[in-house]
């Protein structure tokens, strides 16, 4: 046991004295691969924040209702009672149009007194319970079947957009993330390549006087996951400070819409799976280099 | 403790560097293996250490097949034996401590355990003032010392030295072979290839003669 501790701990400060040796190379290839880790983490931020702003407005969805012109006050409270009979409605307002009629002309003035009658219909606002769009336009669909009704129009159009932008957005930072996390297990494969040419004739003389496979592939593959654990904690920090710089301009154009939309770093467990990928990601191309190197070595 | 048995090694695509080889070498024996230069002392050595295998026959390590030998066994085989190369195979890009110290590590030994060891061979060896010398800076002697010294400092049981004496003057080469006898005194069985004759016959050990591959009696 204490030979083990002792081979790993050998093999990490032998790591940890190359880099310092190599300082800069070491800080600039864990920027390298930070910078692309961070651009899926960016992304996330991005996406994760409209998604929660689409839930935020979920709760205004609303669907008018238009009757038709001609329709008889008997009508209309049939279609009210329908409205306080249905358990997918919060709450529905009656809008008649003569109320209509002088709020139009209350807010455009000239422009609605040139129209002779009243072109406006009686009309309610209904507020859904149901919060996501589908039920909302099944809810819109199925009222528009109801006699009296001329167009039932839900306003969630947008919001369905924003939903489609966000589902799309979480695909695109599936495929980024993959991409990224391939071109990670590149870059790090790569420089540990180069690493072993370097060592090649420690290499070659370690395995003449016995030392295991194990042995030589150890130090590799821990800087294989320390390059991941630099990359991981240099994403964050990006992220971080991308965050905080774009806060800033944020917050004056979400005050312009009257809203506290801002971007926030994801949670602490994101973080850690973050870099724990990070690591992961190192040690594989780390392990694939250094395989096929060892292999190469036994065989010529 | 060291066995061949009718063995030969053939080199692809090249003739046979051994042939039919059989011979045996007991514990704490000092033994020169000679012949001019091709005739197969690198091969022999070689197979000794497990670094090549034997087309036929069997290599007898203790009692292991070396020939049989699974990949993963190699390495603790190799452990068994301090390795002194033809071209030193020292380390240029670390002091003479780190150098001495690259079998300990293999084995995982290191700290203060394994600092007493390695300037224990380097003072075996006369190189004690020199542990934080780089090896270029020394001489060819020295460095063939310091490559002694990394061959023993895991203190195995059986030293094996290509050419040791091969590129060094006679003062140094005189130094570098009492080294070895007084290894040989200790109990190592230490077995030492060379081309020149000169200075063997004076020696009290056994004489392996190699003509184009074959053992001369």
């Amino acid at each position: 046991m204490k030979q083990w501790i002792n081979q790993h701990t050998q093999a990490i400060r032998l790591v940890f004295s190359r880099m310092r040796h190599n300082i800069l190379s070491t800080l600039m290839i864990c920027c390298v691969m930070g910078v692309a880790l961070c651009l899926p983490g960016i992304l996330y931020v991005i996406v994760a924040q409209l998604n929660q702003l689409a839930g935020d407005v979920q709760s205004e969805p609303q669907i008018s209702l238009f009757l038709k012109l001609d329709i008889t006050p008997d009508g209309i409270s049939k279609l009210d009672k329908l409205l306080s009979n249905q358990p997918d409605i919060q709450s529905h307002r009656f809008v008649s149009k003569d109320s209509a009629w002088q709020k139009l002309q209350l807010s455009a003035g000239a422009a609605a007194g040139n129209l002779e009658k009243n072109p406006l219909p009686d009309a309610y606002f209904v507020t859904p319970k149901a919060l996501d769009p589908a039920a909302v336009e099944r809810l819109q669909s199925q009222m528009q079947q109801w006699p009296g009704v001329e167009l039932a129009q839900a306003d969630a159009s947008w919001i369905k957009r924003l939903y489609a932008l966000v589902g799309l957005g979480k695909k695109a930072i599936l495929a980024l993330a993959t991409l990224l996390g391939f071109a990670l297990v590149a870059i790090t494969g790569n420089t540990i390549r180069l690493q072993i040419l370097t060592q090649r004739e420690e290499i070659e003389v370690s395995k003449l006087i016995g030392a295991t496979d194990r042995f030589i592939r150890r130090p590799f593959l821990y800087a294989g996951a320390i390059y991941g654990l630099g990359a991981g904690l240099a994403a964050w920090l990006l992220l971080a400070s991308v965050i905080s710089l774009f806060n800033a301009s944020i917050a004056d154009i979400a005050a312009l819409y009257s809203s506290n939309f801002r971007l926030d770093l994801p949670d602490i467990t994101l973080i850690g799976a973050m870099i724990a990928s990070a690591v992961g990601l190192g040690w594989i191309g780390s392990f694939v280099v250094v395989n096929r190197s060892l292999w190469q070595f036994d065989h010529g | 403790m060291i066995k061949f048995d009718q063995v030969s090694k053939r080199y692809p695509g090249s003739h046979e560097a051994l042939r039919g080889v059989s011979f045996e070498i007991q514990q704490g024996e000092l033994v020169f293996v000679t012949g001019h230069s091709g005739a197969g002392k690198s091969t022999l050595l070689k197979l000794m250490a497990a670094i090549e295998r034997p087309t036929t026959g069997t290599v007898l390590i203790g009692n292991q097949n070396a020939s049989k030998l699974k990949p993963a066994a190699i390495p603790f085989m190799r452990r068994k034996f301090g390795l002194i190369f033809q071209d030193h195979k020292l380390l240029y890009d670390r002091n003479c401590f780190e150098n001495v110290a690259l079998p300990l590590y293999i084995n995982g030994v290191t700290g203060a355990d394994a600092g007493k060891r390695i300037r224990a061979a380097l003072d075996k060896v006369g190189l004690l003032t020199r542990e934080k010398s780089m090896p270029i800076t020394l001489s060819g002697g020295e460095q063939q010392r310091l490559a002694i010294a990394r061959a023993v400092v895991s203190r195995p049981s059986i030293l094996i030295a290509d050419e040791p004496t091969g590129n060094l003057d006679e003062k140094y080469a005189t130094e570098i072979m009492s080294l070895f006898y007084a290894f040989q005194q200790v109990g190592v069985t230490v077995i030492i290839a060379s081309h020149d004759a000169h200075g063997i016959n004076a020696a009290q050990g056994k004489v392996l003669c190699l003509e184009h591959g074959e053992l001369r009696a």
